[in-house]
């Protein structure tokens, strides 16, 4: 007997590829990444008298939250591009991936203008410091995902998918959808929690 | 739970050599220099990242002579304060970023896909790009050297000693800039184990059925997904206050220092264990095998291992102990650290059921695996001594805790090491090592660790502090020293014959039959050494111990049935069964990339990158950053193509 006469795993069983699982496990690591960095936030405002410290104004709300409601919204789309990749309606996909895209997209331009207007820089106190850094690696890991969208997009245009091989878009799709969910926890933390207390 | 029926004749004879020839052709590299830096041969990695590490190791242990040099006689000036500072910091470095770490995953890499019955791991380009890494991470802490700034501030780095106020200078940052790049190397590989064991196994292979040392990878790379983050976080904040000039350790503007000390240690302590967790497996895998019998309680040894994996992260702050934390915080980490000792101790008694149950044959790599139940015994006890607070107190900071970690992460680490050396070194080449050179080796290595070692508790108990560069005459030191400092010479010395019985074996080209020691995991179903596909046709696993369980798996090796059944769509020749997480079914094949340039382009730019940032060069950054994103670009460009 060969490995071919055993018995297949069921085919309506969803596999998942092994880039799909790499993937996941880069979500586990860089996940704890920002759960540290959150802890560390949370360990230095917890060692210091005043946090933010005396005469630091807090960062403005007003464009935040509309940013931050495009961001999550900015998954819906992923989901129904990940649904019509696998019927192979690809118009479906290209549409779902640029819309995607240009909300990501207005995020990380709304976060690049609300840092110039912030009234501390990094280098002034701990509380810059944690706090520019969580903000821009967010941006940063948004700035990858674009990155990956645009050559997930290139190959949907090009016709390099089929409803079955598509891999690199679930993998891109997988991660946005992380990267989202990192701002769940990372907005409320750094906007929210030092205003309510 | 079985999969399927059994498989029709195991035994069947191997049919005449001939599809060996066509998969050689499809598998081989290309030669020479090209093939060299290309290759995604899991086996070929493995071994170089062996060799590389060992190369670190001779370059710690000549800086551990060097200083037990210095140390040997009481206000000694043989080697100045400040370049024993730096020798102490790339001691520790070497021994746990470059040898230790790099050699357990090299031993991973060469035998996870063997053991699993597969032909290489699930990402063969990402593990080329490891090695890649951590080679040039290497290099790049190492080049601190040749251009005489020695990273001095200890392989912990502290901060307010390594901020930019009191450690000017590139020195440091060498330093974590090279830690934050070697991190990345052994993510990379820690990914690349979990999704290989997930995924690649051998049909057959259940859960219940997976080799302990593939428990033991997996563990390790769990371990490491969650513990890293938290080093290089660390040492990131560290170079942003460094070359940014942020205040993360600054106190006086609202910076922390202790949180350094947290970020570090929440990897350091775990990271003690990441190393010794592949250990055990290589024990667990080689004591069965000396002692002719299965190992005792296999599901005991299975479960402490992920036990230990889960408790090692809730003993960090015993580092801290003399940090002036709150007593309940203290009291908390004193005990998970003593509790940690519990699956420990399980794994010694099915150690030693084991022998007592079995007929123990004293080769070379047995001797290793004694040597190292003694050591770690040791260890292990004053492990638990410094668990408990008052204790710790006492000896914080003294040469009984240079002497307890050197046991535990010299001894207990490098003893196995060595044992799976002489246990695989004739599977990896096909030649026999010598086994009298082997002998001497072993007991010079324990003689000399041991009047390496032992004194050092007591000259704790002396009360002579550790990181000192020298010390006063007419304290009671000096005859302790002179024996230390004479152990070392031993205990180097003993490590030189086994380096001589592997040039002697490359030499005299003694062949080795396939499975000389008939041990029972699938990497001994294939010849020695195995051929660039591993396996010609994929064994179907029967049991916990498949060589034991079926006489002979002769269908594996080279002139077997070939590649019969692999292909489920019409991909030819290089590839590997993918099946399901848990029962093994199988779901398709694996296409394994051919050879390729693009790991270790991503590498070089990412390299490029760390020197630009080092010495603040822009143009030099933006080249590197555009290499490494334009080559990661290709490489993303053909994952559907790959995939088939």
């Amino acid at each position: 007997m060969t490995v071919v006469d055993l018995p297949l795993a069921r085919s309506s069983e969803r596999t998942r590829t092994t880039a799909w699982w790499g993937v996941a496990m880069v979500i586990l690591t860089e996940g704890t990444v920002f759960a540290i960095l959150l802890a560390a936030y949370f360990f230095l405002r917890a060692a210091s008298k005043d946090w933010p410290p005396p005469g630091v104004k807090l960062p403005d709300l007003k464009t935040a939250v509309p940013a931050s409601f495009l961001l999550w919204g900015s998954s819906l789309p992923i989901f129904a591009v990940e649904a019509a990749a696998r019927r192979g309606r690809w118009g479906v996909v290209r549409a779902g991936l640029l819309v995607s895209w240009l909300m990501g997209a207005t995020f990380v331009a709304s976060t690049l203008k609300d840092f110039q207007a912030l009234h501390f820089g990094w280098r002034d106190n701990a509380y810059g410091s944690i706090f520019y850094t969580i903000v821009g690696l967010h941006a940063m890991h948004l700035v990858v995902g674009l990155t990956m969208s645009l050559v997930v997009q290139a190959k949907s245009w090009l016709g390099r998918y089929s409803p079955a091989r598509h891999a690199s878009l679930e993998v891109f799709s997988l991660y946005w959808h992380f990267v989202d969910l990192v701002w769940l926890a990372v907005f409320p933390s750094l906007f929210l929690s030092v205003r309510w207390r | 739970m079985t999969v399927t029926e059994r498989p029709a004749d195991p035994l069947e004879p191997a049919p005449p050599e001939l599809a060996g020839d066509d998969l050689r052709e499809l598998w081989e590299d290309a030669p020479g220099l090209v093939g060299f830096f290309t290759t995604v041969d899991h086996k070929r990695i493995g071994i170089r990242y062996i060799y590389t590490a060992f190369v670190f190791f001779s370059l710690a242990g000549v800086s551990a002579l060097a200083m037990r040099a210095q140390l040997a006689s009481p206000n000694s000036g043989l080697i100045s304060p400040g370049t024993y500072n730096g020798l102490m910091t790339m001691h520790g470095t070497t021994m746990i970023f470059l040898f230790n770490t790099p050699v357990l995953a090299g031993f991973g890499n060469f035998l996870l896909p063997l053991m699993l019955g597969a032909r290489d791991m699930a990402f063969p380009r990402l593990n080329a790009f490891s090695y890649w890494v951590f080679l040039f991470g290497g290099m790049f802490m190492y080049s601190s050297f040749v251009v005489g700034h020695l990273p001095d501030g200890g392989w912990f780095g502290y901060v307010p000693l390594t901020s930019s106020t009191y450690s000017p200078g590139h020195n440091i940052d060498v330093w974590g800039l090279g830690i934050i790049f070697v991190g990345l190397s052994t993510t990379v590989g820690a990914i690349n184990f979990i999704v290989s064991t997930f995924k690649l196994r051998a049909p057959g292979m259940t859960v219940n059925r997976l080799p302990v040392f593939v428990w033991s990878m997996l563990v390790f790379s769990f371990m490491v997904l969650f513990a890293v983050p938290a080093v290089t976080l660390a040492e990131v904040l560290l170079e942003l206050d460094r070359l940014a000039g942020t205040a993360f350790f600054v106190p006086s503007l609202g910076g922390n220092v202790l949180l350094y000390q947290h970020l570090f240690w929440f990897w350091g302590h775990p990271e003690v264990y990441i190393l010794f967790v592949p250990s055990i497996g290589m024990v667990s895998t080689i004591i069965p095998v000396m002692s002719r019998r299965r190992i005792a309680g296999y599901l005991w040894v299975v479960a402490s291992l992920v036990a230990i994996g889960f408790i090692s992260f809730g003993v960090w702050v015993h580092h801290m102990f003399a940090t002036g934390l709150p007593p309940l915080a203290i009291s908390l980490f004193s005990a998970v650290s003593l509790v940690i000792a519990l699956p420990s101790g399980v794994q010694f008694f099915a150690w030693i059921a084991t022998m007592w149950r079995g007929k123990v044959e004293l080769a070379v790599p047995m001797l290793f695996c004694l040597g190292f139940l003694l050591i770690f015994l040791l260890g292990g006890i004053t492990g638990v001594m410094v668990a408990v607070m008052p204790f710790d107190w006492q000896v914080h900071d003294s040469y009984f805790v240079v002497a307890h970690f050197h046991y535990v992460l010299n001894g207990a680490v490098v003893f196995p090491i060595f044992a799976a050396i002489w246990f695989w070194f004739p599977k990896m080449t096909g030649r026999a090592l010598p086994e009298r050179w082997g002998k001497v080796s072993f007991w010079v290595m324990f003689i000399g660790f041991n009047i390496t070692f032992f004194p050092m508790h007591i000259l704790g108990f002396l009360g002579m502090p550790r990181r000192v560069y020298t010390y006063n005459d007419g304290l009671g030191w000096n005859g302790l020293n002179v024996i230390v400092s004479v152990g070392s010479a031993i205990f180097g010395l003993g490590t030189l014959f086994t380096l001589a019985a592997v040039l002697i074996a490359a030499r005299r080209k003694v062949p080795v039959p396939d499975d000389p020691w008939a041990a029972d995991t699938l990497e001994w179903a294939t010849t020695s050494p195995p051929p660039v596909y591993n396996f010609a046709a994929i064994p179907f696993v029967e049991g916990r111990h498949p060589l034991w369980d079926v006489e002979r798996l002769r269908r594996a090796r080279p002139g077997a049935e070939a590649d019969v059944g692999l292909e489920v769509d019409g991909a030819v020749g290089r590839s590997t069964p993918v099946t399901s997480g848990i029962d093994t079914l199988p779901e398709g094949v694996l296409h394994i990339p051919a050879e390729t340039w693009v790991p270790f382009l991503v590498a070089l730019g990412l390299v490029t990158l760390l020197v630009a940032a080092l010495v603040s060069a822009l143009t030099v950054a933006v080249l590197g950053l555009g290499l490494a994103v334009g080559a990661a670009t290709t490489w993303a460009w053909r994952t559907e193509a790959d995939l088939r």
